[in-house]
């Protein structure tokens, strides 16, 4: 499958006063999965709803195999490009398969029916997600686990080749992170599918991604494989925290440990000195 | 998932389900509609056979019935049918948008903005007929754009716009009450019309301009119904979805003050209408689909039976309005408490 290139060129975003993405550039790797991880307030969340035009550039652009996003027709754009923002809400009472068909709204005109390949794509998308059995409950009747698997699978059906994914592992306990992660891994193999997400655990994005973006001040301070971005002195950099990066005995991938003061047991420190 | 995801077509017969049971719904409620408007041409101080009010309505001359039917009641369900409609489908549409029922134009200040203009206008200024309505629509938009820009801060969908909603609204019915107190000649009935609502006195001239304004701002909303239920998830799903959420909002924005307005400026702010319509809508139908006509329909049905009940049921007359205010304001209550426990939305 050939993927589609998804990019950002001089990228400045503000929204009141100062800019909070500054002249930013960055090539999305295509088929891979590409995480951005940085501190607070570091415009990783603004690149992410820049990316997906939630909001306009102030200078530069974003651009879609070289055209610029914010010019392209949008429902066209959302046959190519998904997105699970941070916030969205349910209607009450709606079922987990009325929900997940709503991503088929990009595929639809205004007098087009529901076809066959509407169904096929909802199916598909109950199935990856595991979400089969539970496809005629309320989703306010979900868990948060099970809910998140939901809105997920509402993304697959609107079948987009790239998605765009704001924080996905929020205010889940760590089986359903893992669990999300796994799942957004397994349609990149699967599908091919372009994954860029924010993600808040640095390990967890160290762990998942082929390719990690370490933003700091609006800026890209590092890109690149986990081994190559997740060092002591970008740590250092983008969270202003002492670490030591050890090398994950599961996935043999990097790992953090933060330094503070406390806790530190005396074989470290005088490893340190 | 290492393997070929299995194809096994588990949603389609839930949906076809789902999807007759909603046409079936809308048919019953279609059918209420018809019949109440039937019972209202049929029934009133006196009986006239349907089939005399059939030959009255093919243009026939009936003895008896001629007057009745076609002078007094018809011009009455027509314009009480049209303005429900109105009135639900724009309620339903910025509550749906805003996903919060309180955001119904006649909680927010929309109606009464439409209702001071159009009584301002009639009393005032002496005008009459599309003049009025005109300008209903114009003062409509304009409370509309004010609260919108009052409460853009932060979000418009938050508490913050419908809170200054309310004041816009209170601030707008004083003026409705001061043009009332400066009017002296007026009769309480009239005067109930721009308080509460009321068709009264409907003529068939009235009911034209609210046919045009289903018309062109029905159907602009209608146009709109799809990314509408887009906009139920969210802003930002929705533009991930492809809709473009500005636009339509004020498209939305457009139609459902162009709906409201135009029966304001005919039939007075016939109290909760707008705000009941969507949620027993809702209630009826369940959240699947767009729920346009569901609320639509509600609409009608609630403003020719409150009208119905406020003339023949009650041991004395009341304009419809009285009869639905009545109906919505517990239901605003209910939903106050009920939103400070669960802050669920429609």
């Amino acid at each position: 499958m050939i993927s589609h290139s998804l990019s950002a060129s001089g990228l400045s975003v503000g929204y009141d006063g100062a800019d909070i993405l500054h002249a930013l550039d960055l090539q999305v790797p295509p088929g891979k999965i590409t995480a951005i991880v940085g501190a607070n307030a570091c415009g990783k969340s603004t690149l992410l709803r820049a990316m997906s035009r939630l909001i306009s550039p102030r200078g530069g652009s974003v651009l879609l195999d070289g055209k610029s996003i914010h010019q392209m027709p949008s429902k066209r754009l959302a046959r190519t490009l998904g997105l699970l923002p941070q916030s969205s809400s349910a209607p009450e009472g709606i079922t987990v398969a009325d929900l997940v068909s709503r991503g088929r709204h990009p595929h639809q005109g205004l007098f087009s029916r529901w076809t066959r390949a509407d169904d096929e794509a909802v199916d598909q998308a109950l199935a990856a997600t595991r979400i089969e059995d539970l496809s005629e409950r309320p989703v306010d009747e979900l868990s948060g686990g099970q809910r998140q698997r939901v809105w997920i699978a509402m993304a697959l059906a609107q079948q987009t080749e790239i998605l765009l994914l704001d924080e996905p592992t929020t205010f889940l306990d760590i089986c359903h992170q893992v669990e999300v992660l796994d799942l957004l891994t397994d349609l990149n193999h699967v599908r091919g599918t372009t994954v860029v997400m924010v993600l808040h655990d640095l390990n967890l994005a160290a762990r998942y991604a082929d390719h990690l973006v370490a933003m700091s001040e609006g800026r890209v301070h590092a890109f690149g494989s986990p081994q190559e971005v997740l060092t002591r002195e970008n740590v250092q950099h983008v969270f202003s925290i002492d670490s030591r990066v050890i090398l994950d005995p599961v996935s043999h991938r990097p790992m953090m440990i933060p330094i503070g003061r406390h806790r530190m047991s005396a074989e470290r420190v005088t490893l340190h000195e | 998932m290492t393997t070929v995801e299995p194809i096994f077509h588990a949603v389609a017969p839930a949906r076809r389900r789902r999807a007759n049971r909603r046409v079936t719904i809308i048919a019953v409620m279609a059918t209420l509609v018809l019949a109440l408007f039937a019972l209202t041409l049929a029934l009133g101080q006196s009986y006239t056979p349907l089939g005399d009010v059939v030959r009255v309505l093919l243009g026939e001359d009936v003895a008896g019935a001629t007057f009745t039917v076609g002078q007094l009641r018809l011009p009455r369900a027509l314009v009480a049918v049209l303005a429900g409609l109105c009135f639900g489908l724009g309620g339903v549409a910025f509550q749906v948008m805003l996903r919060n029922p309180l955001a119904s134009p006649d909680i927010i200040g929309i109606s009464s903005g439409a209702s001071a203009a159009a009584v301002f206008a009639i009393v005032i200024l002496s005008l009459r007929g599309p003049a009025v309505s005109l300008i209903a629509v114009a003062a409509g938009l304009g409370v509309a754009l004010l609260i919108y820009g009052l409460a853009s801060r932060g979000g418009v969908a938050g508490t913050r716009l419908i809170l200054v909603g309310i004041a816009v609204s209170a601030m707008l019915e004083s003026i409705v009450a001061y043009v009332l107190s400066q009017a002296p000649a007026w009769t309480l009935q009239e005067a109930m019309r721009w308080l509460t609502g009321s068709v009264n006195g409907a003529q068939l001239g009235q009911a034209l301009p609210l046919l045009l304004a289903l018309c062109i701002f029905g159907g602009l909303l209608f146009s709109r119904a799809r990314d509408l239920e887009a906009l139920r998830l969210g802003d930002d799903m929705a533009a991930g979805l492809g809709v473009r959420v500005g636009r339509t909002r004020m498209i939305i924005i457009v139609a459902a003050v162009g709906l409201i307005a135009c029966a304001t400026a005919v039939t007075g702010p016939i109290a909760f209408v707008a705000f009941l319509s969507g949620p027993i809508a809702a209630r009826i139908v369940g959240n699947s689909g767009s729920l346009l006509l569901p609320a639509g329909l509600v609409g009608a049905v609630l403003v020719l039976a409150g009208d119905y009940a406020g003339q023949f049921l009650l041991p004395s007359r009341f304009p419809v309005g009285v009869v639905t205010g009545v109906l919505g304001a517990p239901y605003l209550l209910f939903l106050i408490v009920r939103a400070n426990r669960s802050g669920g939305s429609l």
